[in-house]
């Protein structure tokens, strides 16, 4: 499965050639043109010269860490890359470096902890990387400042069609996009893999700028909620719930016409859906929509339990439904059903 | 000036969702102007055209409101805010829909009051189950303050006057502009509460050679003000030195000053402490864009009832007509010039 060869893949932001690699393969020979730009994103082309000209995007990075300094004893100091909760950090595989090394991320043991450290979350100050080196000397001819670091999980399928694993935020949505490239619409059709989205959205806003299209869909990973400890009306979106169609996050206000050509077609293709009933965070939609003089833009999303962390949850319903639904609203665009 | 404001005060526009007072502002400038038009990010564009400097100036139309989340199976609406909304200041409100749905807000039980956040908090619309609200309510629907405009002497209250007013002066302004050799282009801003984005987008496609956005400002004349404003109700309209989002051309901010003067038009000097307005993404445009902002002092921002001085407005109006009207010889002001 394509998705789980890309979820295992490593992509740090800033460092996504892994997984630039293996998109680019599998589209190759769908698309008519693929071309890449500064700062790493990659465009693939086709029905070149029809309109309206679309441009669907998902970015291709995944949170992780950084190689940040070394311990005389040869431990690896850490820091972030993105946003990662301190408390999922301790005792993770991890993949260190361009030569893959293997490593955990260690703590003190619980003997050695005091009573009330055992209370406390442990900041990735006192977090450090175990690569199975006895001396700095040693770790640094094997790592290097800088290094990218990346969870290394198993992409294992669980329960009733659902996958765990790591860097479904945003690898279901570059799966996606590589499903819609297969396909022909009677309009121009640019797939962007973007590149630092979880940095701030770095790659997108050159993305928009290099297409320039009429009309852009985001395709995402977003908050599943549905989860213990949690009331109802503050579950963002549900696991097993449908493609979730963004109203408003904290870059983006989706224009009415464009929920209503999300929703139409998912009605009218008896796709279930939600909406993504949060309105924190970003997407590439932020920097997309303020791009030139603006373009119109809307969000479809993949729900993800646990986003963000090495045992993320999606369900392959979900992520098959919001398929249909971006290649029903391509359609849809096709069929002028947002440009008058 | 005064039918006008009430009208544009209680017309419903949330960020995101300014179709309605966007209208509103077309039919009253539709037969002043040359051409009206709108974009995708909800902007009303008003051009008046001529051949000498190209002059935009933008006043934000949105207002801030609250996005229903969720509907309980009682009713009850949860919501989460567009822009800068406090829930001290919503608790007990009245709130209403683009369909004309009014509810009230409260809250859940609580055991302190300084933990009062939004998730706390709910619309009541009266419904008695999910079903009758969903009848009225979708997710995703936007709400604003219920308010009416209340006229007291020659102060006015009533929920956003950040930005109807500006949007009032605008007009008027466009209404009543005599010759001029200037384009000049009249936009109502859409999103300027979440973040200045009507702003950015319609400047980039103008590329004007000057930027002059009209905004409401806070002032210090209230009891224990919250921030230590030199500016007051009545004093003039205010021209702004700086906020957080932008330091003002000082050439710009010269030539409006010197036009107060001259005219004999009282004003005030700004300088915002916090907050920012559409000037801070117009001047950053492109290759930069010399911009300023003419300032309508008022009290209680961001609340139902927010207050300005109708005098003030009229000065606004006077000064921007001024500056609208008068030869912009953009070589001999702006060193930058010719680009």
């Amino acid at each position: 499965m394509l998705l789980k060869r890309l979820a295992a893949a490593h992509g740090v932001s800033g460092d996504e050639s892994e997984v630039r690699d293996i998109l680019k393969e599998e589209i190759e020979g769908t698309v008519e043109k693929i071309y890449f730009d500064p700062i790493g994103s990659m465009y693939a082309c086709k029905g070149t010269g029809r309109k309206p000209k679309v441009m669907v995007a998902a970015h291709m990075d995944e949170v992780g860490l950084m190689v940040a300094g070394f311990e005389k004893s040869g431990l690896i100091k850490i820091e972030k890359v993105g946003g990662i909760d301190d408390r999922v950090l301790v005792s993770k595989p991890v993949t260190v470096g361009p030569n893959r090394l293997p490593g955990v991320i260690g703590a003190k043991a619980i003997h050695l902890q005091k009573i009330n450290e055992r209370t406390k979350v442990i900041n990735i100050d006192n977090l450090y990387i175990d690569i199975g080196s006895r001396s700095q000397d040693e770790t640094e001819k094997l790592v290097k400042l800088g290094d990218y670091v990346s969870f290394k999980v198993k992409i294992r399928e669980i329960g009733d069609n659902c996958l765990s694993g790591k860097a479904f935020d945003n690898r279901a949505g570059c799966a996606i996009l590589v499903e819609v490239l297969k396909e022909d619409y009677d309009l121009e059709l640019t797939g962007v893999f973007t590149v630092q989205e979880e940095v701030g959205l770095r790659g997108s806003g050159a993305a928009a700028y290099n297409v320039n299209p009429d009309v852009a869909l985001v395709i995402e990973s977003t908050i599943a909620s549905d989860v213990a400890g949690t009331k109802e009306a503050f579950h963002a979106t549900k696991l097993g719930g449908g493609p979730a169609i963004t109203l408003m996050d904290a870059s983006f206000i989706t224009p009415q016409k464009m929920v209503d050509l999300l929703v139409n077609t998912a009605e009218k293709l008896g796709i279930p859906y939600q909406f993504r009933r949060l309105t924190t965070a970003s997407t590439d939609a932020g920097r997309i929509s303020q791009t030139y003089s603006g373009i119109l833009t809307g969000v479809v999303s993949v729900p993800c339990r646990y986003i963000h962390s090495p045992f993320s949850i999606i369900n392959m319903d979900d992520w098959q439904n919001t398929l249909r639904l971006v290649k029903g609203a391509l359609n849809a665009i096709a069929e002028g059903g947002l440009l008058e | 000036m005064k039918d006008l404001l009430k009208k544009l005060s209680e017309t419903y526009g949330p960020a995101g969702r300014e179709e309605t007072i966007a209208g509103v502002i077309k039919d009253e400038l539709e037969s002043f102007v040359d051409e009206t038009f709108t974009d995708v990010t909800g902007n009303l564009y008003a051009v008046k055209k001529g051949s000498g400097a190209k002059i935009m100036v933008a006043a934000h139309m949105d207002e801030i409101g609250i996005i229903v989340t969720f509907i309980e199976e009682k009713g009850f609406l949860r919501f989460s805010n567009v822009g800068g909304v406090s829930p001290y200041i919503l608790l007990g409100q009245q709130v209403v829909f683009s369909n004309g749905t009014v509810g009230t807000v409260s809250m859940e039980k609580l055991d302190d009051i300084k933990k009062l956040a939004l998730d706390k908090m709910y619309i009541d619309i009266g419904a008695r189950d999910r079903d009758e609200a969903s009848a009225k309510i979708r997710i995703g629907d936007v709400a604003t303050y219920y308010r009416h405009v209340s006229f007291n002497g020659g102060r006015v209250i009533g929920k956003a006057m950040d930005n109807r007013t500006g949007c009032a002066v605008l007009i008027k302004a466009m209404q009543e502009l005599g010759d001029t050799n200037n384009t000049v282009y009249a936009v109502f801003t859409a999103q300027e509460e979440v973040g200045l984005r009507g702003s950015r987008t319609s400047s980039y496609r103008l590329d004007p050679d000057v930027g002059l956005a009209v905004d409401v400002t806070l002032v210090g004349d209230t009891p224990e003000p919250p921030s230590p404003m030199a500016v007051s109700l009545g004093k003039g309209p205010a021209v702004k030195v700086k906020d957080n989002s932008v330091i003002c051309h000082p050439r710009l901010k010269e030539m409006l000053i010197n036009l107060a003067v001259k005219n004999n038009i009282p004003y005030q000097l700004e300088v915002l402490t916090a907050g920012g307005t559409d000037a801070g993404a117009i001047h950053i445009s492109r290759e930069g864009v010399p911009a300023g902002v003419i300032s309508i002092p008022c009290r209680y921002v961001h609340t139902p009832g927010e207050m300005v001085e109708l005098e003030d407005l009229e000065n606004a109006v006077r000064l921007l007509k001024l500056f609208l009207e008068g030869p912009v010889d953009l070589q001999k002001i702006f060193p930058c010039y010719p680009r």
